[in-house]
């Protein structure tokens, strides 16, 4: 028996769209009953699509253009015009976006077909999805765990099969650790790469969106479509889109590919650490040179995040009182009041904890010694990664300490959340790209994910990799008991 | 009773006219219904990000060139972090330890002073005010407030607002007016805005103490805030430093505040004590790069470099050899002084035609922005008159209904019959006729009494019915009664 249409990748569907053997139509059809068959046990979705909707614009699709037809999730932080955008955060109930973000104006001309707004941690602030206003995300591998975050909405339909591919979002690998918690693909592109322009912020200076995939393929392909400069991001550069399905091309003889000493720690779960080393070993017998690297400012990463993070997502939840859109409390006694009660009332406590240290660090007083201090350091984060890049193509590390973890298992220490991102806030403190691909399983079958990071604009290699690694290898066909 | 001095510093917000907003390109642009130049950028909207106005940057340039700053090699935004209904992100978008001009001056002069002061020999009219820096940010929206409800006009949130803020070096109120004065036309000459205090194109915090004279310590600075035009802030300056000289002399002590000028009452009132410097908690706007200045940004601004008052001026006196003080008034608006050089282009005498403007022009109580004339009717007009085909007293006939019609002042003197009578034979006749009508004139000139000449001279242009050229005439009858 042949596997069911929803667990194509978007290129073999390309193909079949292409030779007529399938209509968008009913790809649109399929999806929609796969998701009303998984998305009552996973709750990946905020707002599932609108069937009519989709069926209209399945119908409509150009299906000669890069995504002609393909029907594509996106993470509840990027706007699209008429539909909601609440961020999993009360405080943007009833909010309707009233302009499109320049990737979905990307990925409407290249004929994507949009289904969905995904389930992430409120305002992307943690690593769990746990932190939603809208209930817990589940894991498509075990249904008691989570399945990691923020982004833990577009990496559960991908990987549960509930979309063929998602946009998310990474601002300390919001996209690449849930991406490996829940198997599947997920690329985090240089700074500057993707237009964040409608993306809503948490930590501008580290935010990059990018694709969740089920192949690395499907990654090169939407990376095609979603990159490239735009003049309303002041912070997108103007570089030419390489055709990144070329990097693909080339197999992994003569790559050379570093391993940092300082990603194998104590704290690290011994079936992430075989299987990353076992990966390690396949690049090495593929005919890629491993070299020793090191990245002595790694320990300082964490600290100089939850200084930066906090610092830029106060200012930039500031606008979400209540007085121009979103939730407002009713009969406030004063401008005060309504500013106090709506924030009181409409961020979560996670939110709340992130926007308090924020405040703190950049008060007079306090600016130098935190604020100041973290962008030195991170200078030096950057710089270790220039140093390394000068003597490999890119690096593999395990994307997360641990695979997913049980839901409730971490809520109530927030430091050891922080810790399942500490081998991937590096990578957006540098402003490097980084992807995370599935390496493997754990006993209880449980996906490992392995991560390659690249330097600035190094998306090729990062993709030639990866594809190498993942064509000479069985991980992504597994697909999960959902 | 000692005496006392005081010590006044202004923060000056700017309009800047530029087409577009300071961060998105709705339209910069006074009036139209509310919230009808907004977008998701000026709103503040999720998920939105700015993206700097070029214009605006290189008219801030333009401006710290103007006044002598310190350009900075980059352009730094920073956030401004605060909580206002008429601020949509609930921080500010402004440069705090970077900002684009740095230092710098204002020299203030003679007219830009009170007319009441102009001649009052104590004052320093050409003291130069030192500046502290100019930044640039954007303004914030505009809140109404009515019965149990607010409304927010957003048409002005996010537009382009530079801050001037001087040195403590103001010592009157006439150097406060002054200052605001010479300003506000370096910011016209510049064309970086209009400047208009009432319509809030120019606003002014200002911040005076005073100090018993002599003493290096400055007095507590008391801010004083709603001052909607110049002659406002001069008068809420007097007030306040009686008022503070009042306490102190009292032995009531001054405390830091800011006070609310109301114009009609002619007083200031408290509105608040500064309990403790609010923390802003700046820091570095990630969303914008630092944008180099040193090359395009600056050079632009400086190709676009006018000539400033003072040197207007002095060409003004060499090129049209009009006086000084001709020469000051005409360059105290760079529209009068750009009227005025067309309408002298092809002028024999171009102080004439200074008069002409300055004098006759402004008594019609019209001004120069409106002026219905077209600038080459007062050459013409006052070469008519140094030609000797009118007189001065036909010209002033002529000058209203040039003003009025727009004619020429050629066509005018035909349309009226103003010909001047310089046919020395007709005017030989008609100064016989009056030197015979008139003996006893005749007689007082004989007796030494040069000044009887003019009696005869005025009964010859009342037989000409003032058609004759009053100079010619002149010369004939002095011939005449000396021979």
């Amino acid at each position: 028996m042949s596997s069911p249409l929803y667990t194509e990748s978007v290129a073999s569907l390309r193909r079949k769209l292409a030779a007529k053997e399938i209509t968008a139509v009913d790809v649109a059809d399929q999806l929609l009953a796969r998701i009303e068959q998984a998305d009552g046990k996973l709750n990946a979705y905020n707002f599932k699509p609108d069937a009519a909707k989709v069926r209209a614009a399945a119908q409509a699709a150009d299906l000669s253009k890069p995504l002609g037809g393909v029907p594509i999730a996106i993470k509840d932080v990027i706007n699209v015009q008429g539909d909601p955008c609440t961020c999993s955060s009360k405080i943007l109930q009833g909010y309707t976006a009233p302009y499109d973000a320049t990737v979905i104006k990307k990925l409407r001309e290249a004929g994507a077909v949009l289904v969905g707004r995904t389930n992430m941690d409120e305002f992307a602030m943690g690593s769990s999805t746990e932190n939603s206003s809208w209930g817990v995300t589940r894991n498509p591998w075990d249904t008691d765990r989570i399945p990691g975050g923020s982004s833990g909405g577009s990496a559960a339909v991908v990987g549960g099969h509930e979309a063929f591919a998602a946009l998310g979002s990474d601002t300390g690998g919001s996209i690449r650790q849930p991406a490996a918690l829940c198997g599947c693909v997920g690329l985090k592109p240089t700074y500057g790469r993707v237009s964040r322009y409608g993306l809503v912020a948490f930590a501008s200076s580290l935010d990059q969106i990018g694709p969740f995939t089920k192949t690395v393929e499907d990654a090169a392909l939407l990376m095609e479509v979603i990159s490239g400069h735009d003049p309303k991001d002041n912070t997108s550069v103007n570089r030419p889109v390489p055709k990144y399905t070329d990097a693909l091309k080339q197999d992994l003889r003569g790559m050379k590919l570093g391993v940092p000493k300082e990603y194998f720690i104590s704290g690290i779960d011994p079936e992430v650490e075989a299987a990353t080393k076992a990966a390690i070993e396949h690049f090495a017998k593929q005919g890629a040179e491993i070299v020793d690297i090191s990245l002595p400012h790694t320990e300082y990463a964490c600290a100089v995040y939850y200084i930066i993070a906090p610092a830029e997502a106060s200012a930039n939840l500031a606008r979400f009182e209540g007085v121009r859109y979103g939730n407002r409390v009713k009969n406030p006694k004063d401008i005060l009041d309504l500013y106090r009660s709506t924030r009181e009332q409409g961020f979560g406590p996670e939110v709340k904890r992130r926007i308090i240290l924020g405040t703190y660090v950049l008060s007079s007083g306090y600016y130098d010694a935190y604020y100041n201090r973290a962008q030195k350091v991170r200078q030096l984060i950057k710089r270790d990664f220039e140093q390394a890049f000068t003597k490999c193509d890119a690096i593999l590390t395990p994307t997360s300490p641990t695979a997913a973890f049980k839901v409730g298992e971490k809520t109530s220490d927030p430091l050891q959340m922080y810790l399942a991102d500490i081998f991937t806030i590096a990578v957006n403190l540098a402003g490097v790209c980084g992807i995370s691909i599935p390496c493997g399983f754990t006993k209880s079958k449980l996906p490992i994910g392995l991560q390659i990071i690249g330097a600035q604009w190094g998306e090729e290699n990062v993709l030639r990799a990866a594809h190498g690694y993942e064509q000479t290898t069985e991980w992504h066909k597994e697909l999960p008991g959902i | 009773m000692a005496e006392y001095e005081a010590v006044i510093g202004l923060e000056v917000h700017v309009q800047l006219k530029t087409n577009t907003k300071m961060f998105c390109s709705c339209k910069n642009e006074f009036g139209g219904a509310p919230n009808s130049h907004v977008c998701p950028v000026c709103l503040g909207m999720p998920g939105v990000l700015p993206t700097p106005n070029e214009e605006a940057i290189i008219k801030t340039i333009l401006t710290g060139e103007m006044l002598e700053c310190q350009i900075a090699p980059r352009c730094k935004f920073d956030r401004k972090n605060y909580f206002y209904p008429d601020m949509p992100k609930n921080y500010q978008i402004s440069q705090y330890d970077e900002p684009l001009c740095a230092n710098g001056a204002v020299t203030l002069n003679l007219l830009a002073f009170p007319k009441d002061v102009q001649n009052d020999p104590k004052v320093n009219f050409d003291k130069k005010i030192r500046l502290e820096r100019i930044h640039l940010e954007e303004d914030v929206a505009k809140s109404f407030h009515y019965d149990g409800a607010s409304g927010i006009d957003f048409n002005r949130a996010g537009t382009p607002l530079m801050e001037i803020v001087s040195k403590a070096d103001i010592a009157t109120p006439e150097e406060a007016f002054a200052y605001l004065t010479a300003l506000k036309q370096i910011l016209i000459y510049g064309g970086v805005s209009d400047a208009d205090m009432e319509k809030g194109q120019m606003r002014c915090d200002v911040n005076v103490s005073i100090r018993p004279k002599g003493q290096k310590e400055y007095g507590t600075k008391v801010e004083i805030k709603n001052l909607n035009s110049i002659s406002a802030v001069r008068k809420s300056l007097h007030y306040e430093i009686l008022r503070q000289t009042a306490d102190v002399e009292a032995g009531v002590p001054i405390i830091q505040q800011t006070r609310r000028w109301d114009d009609g009452r002619g007083e200031t009132f408290m509105m608040r004590t500064k309990e403790k410097a609010h923390d802003y908690r700046y820091f570095p706007d990630p969303d914008l790069l630092p944008l180099n200045t040193e090359e395009g940004l600056h050079q632009t601004a400086k190709s676009r470099l006018p000539e400033l008052p003072a040197a207007k001026k002095s060409r003004l006196v060499a090129d049209y050899a009009v006086t000084e003080y001709q020469a000051s008034v005409l360059a105290s608006e760079v529209a009068l002084a750009n009227y005025f050089e067309k309408a002298a282009a092809n002028a024999k005498n171009k102080s004439a035609v200074a008069n002409f403007l300055l004098n006759d022009y402004f008594a019609t109580g019209g001004d120069i922005e409106n002026i219905p004339v077209n600038p080459e009717f007062f050459s013409e007009l006052s070469n008519l008159v140094e030609e000797g085909k009118i007189n001065t007293k036909q010209a002033k006939e002529v000058f209203p209904k040039m003003v009025a019609e727009n004619k020429a002042p050629s066509v005018l003197v035909k349309e009226l019959g103003l010909s001047q009578i310089t046919d020395t034979a007709a005017l030989e006749a008609l100064c016989d006729q009056a030197i015979a009508a008139n003996p006893r004139s005749v007689a007082d000139f004989k007796a030494g009494k040069t000044n009887a000449v003019n009696a005869l001279k005025g009964q010859v242009m009342k037989l000409s019915k003032g058609q004759a050229n009053p100079q010619v005439v002149g010369d004939i009858l002095l011939k005449k009664l000396s021979a």
